[in-house]
């Protein structure tokens, strides 16, 4: 991890939708080949955030800038720079393997040799050679997943953003997903996740809590539980999640 | 045995994938009892077979002592069961939803209010809200109070706290101790391991089978190994290397510490010192820890693949 080297800056970004600010002042910077955990109660303004990082929202005002590239200004070149993951959306059930690959690449511009020659290397590296005309829909979760993933960093983005990525995998699984996570952070590539594993969050280089649209903590994992004196970060997030106002 | 669910050499395939293989299983009366498992795991089927909306392939299960197959309609007036996908009425409102579950199951909400008035103070002030704008949490809460209002006996709910923040997890399970007082025998589906602390006896499930089935501790017991926790400043390398060490069983990531077994009885900590100093480690920290649900479910998972 390079302090000096800046991939995700954040200057008083502030999101509102009519009244309600969704977003309320948010500072920070992503370094590079970081993994940057990016906590919150459901409803703290993640999604919201996320959406604008990405290019695919319009902050109402602040100054944010990723991979070098300003969210309001630059949006697509953004979006070529950066791979996205999450759970709920990742790849198309009823295409093959090798199918998706393809299709994702070449969204991404990329040559059809440089898609083969790249995608036999990474069936190899995954185990999945047998599987290149399978379906994705006959796949099991943990292979989808670990699938998802190497095709959102296959471009090799600047900063790959995962929404809540591992849910429902066994552990071993989930273990083998965040293997890949760190292969990726030591290529380079920044990592930004989401999740509501504790145990994941303390994968990360550093992480920040979100609490009602505010960055309530951001630092090292040990020192989130050294400052709320807790034993791991589960009781960090529930000491600052309940401080929470939310209301329906 | 006088055992509220008793279920024996359940099976269930659906073509060529069998999700449930020869399940054997007692659950007492009035107990809090966890079915622990990733997806795949055969959860869901189970509570299907259970809440008589699937036939088994073979096998047979008793719920309080009506028959599953025979006798099912018995089962649905004792049965509460929440569904692992929001199965309300999304543009009926709060109370119309309550209601409508009420007039199913012939009854009404004011005669059954002590069941839920715990949860349902907490969703009335939106009574009047269609379910489908409610947030997570709220449907969630609004989910049970439609299981719960013709007072079930036997209560199945199916990971009602995936994808839900830790602090809503933490609420759920305080109003399932509530529920617990009232004498109700409460089944849990979750893939969340840490979970299963918080039930009296669970059973780890992968892959159609159980594989453990006793209190927490008791599992816990039953973990054979030493087992070490190791940390040093860069936990990727420490995790490779301990990988490459020739004498390792299993090496697993747990937050920022390294979970450690070895292949040998006795485990020489001065050599595999030795071993991570050659590698450029030099300062780690072990240690000699308990193991967890986690630790003893991936131990569990892994004699499991071997055996097969």
């Amino acid at each position: 991890m390079n302090s000096d080297n800046k991939v995700i800056s954040v200057r008083n970004l502030t999101k509102k939708f009519g009244s309600f600010t969704a977003n309320d002042d948010l500072s920070f910077d992503v370094y590079k080949g970081e993994i940057f955990g990016f906590l919150g109660a459901n409803g703290a303004g993640k999604t919201t955030a996320m959406k604008i990082l990405c290019g695919l929202s319009y902050p109402t005002s602040g100054e944010i800038m990723v991979a070098g590239l300003d969210v309001y200004k630059q949006r697509e070149e953004l979006k070529r720079n950066i791979g996205y993951m999450s759970q709920k959306f990742s790849l198309y059930e009823d295409l093959t393997v090798f199918e998706n690959i393809r299709f994702y690449a070449g969204i991404y511009g990329m040559s059809s040799k440089d898609i083969k020659s790249k995608s036999d290397d990474l069936l190899k590296k995954l185990d999945l050679v047998h599987a290149r005309n399978k379906r994705i829909g006959e796949l099991p979760l943990g292979w989808k997943q670990k699938l998802a993933f190497s095709v959102a960093i296959f471009h090799n983005p600047e900063i790959v953003f995962l929404d809540e990525p591992t849910g429902g995998v066994d552990p071993v699984t989930r273990r083998q997903f965040w293997d890949l996570i760190y292969e990726a952070s030591r290529n380079g590539i920044t990592v930004f996740v989401t999740t509501h594993y504790m145990d994941e969050a303390e994968y990360c280089n550093r992480v920040s809590i979100m609490v009602d649209g505010r960055i309530e903590a951001l630092d090292t994992p040990e020192g989130l539980k050294n400052k709320f004196e807790a034993k791991d970060m589960d009781e960090v997030f529930l000491r600052l999640a309940r401080k929470s106002n939310y209301k329906e | 045995m006088n055992s509220t669910i008793s279920i024996n050499n359940l099976s269930k395939s659906y073509g060529d994938v069998s999700a449930l293989k020869e399940i054997n299983l007692n659950i007492e009366s009035g107990e809090l009892f966890g079915l622990i498992g990733p997806d795949g795991a055969g959860k869901t089927t189970l509570f299907r077979l259970l809440a008589t909306l699937l036939l088994p392939d073979s096998g047979s299960a008793a719920l309080c002592g009506f028959e599953m197959v025979k006798e099912y309609k018995h089962i649905r007036n004792i049965l509460g069961y929440m569904p692992g996908k929001f199965s309300l009425y999304q543009d009926l409102t709060v109370l119309e939803n309550l209601n409508f579950f009420a007039t199913v199951f012939n009854t009404r909400i004011e005669d059954n209010m002590d069941m839920i008035r715990d949860i349902w103070v907490q969703i009335e002030p939106f009574k009047n809200r269609p379910a489908g704008k409610l947030s997570g949490g709220m449907k969630q809460k609004l989910a049970l109070c439609c299981a719960l209002i013709h007072q079930p006996k036997i209560l199945l709910l199916d990971e009602p706290t995936t994808g839900v923040d830790a602090v809503s997890r933490s609420e759920f399970w305080q109003m399932l101790k509530g529920l617990k007082t009232k004498g109700i025998t409460i089944v849990v589906a979750t893939p969340y391991m840490d979970e299963a602390n918080l039930c009296e006896r669970v059973a780890l499930m992968q892959s159609g089978e159980i594989l453990s089935l006793d209190s927490p501790s008791g599992i816990i017991a039953n973990f054979e190994k030493d087992l070490y926790s190791f940390e040093a400043k860069d936990t990727y390398q420490l995790l490779l290397d301990l990988r490459a060490y020739p004498f390792v069983n299993s090496v697993f990531l747990f937050g920022q510490s390294v979970h450690y077994t070895d292949v040998r009885d006795v485990v020489v900590l001065s050599d595999l010192k030795d071993y991570l100093k050659s590698k450029g480690q030099d300062h780690v920290e072990i240690k000699q820890i308990a193991a967890g649900i986690e630790d003893c479910f991936m131990a569990l998972s892994q004699q499991n693949t071997v055996q097969e």
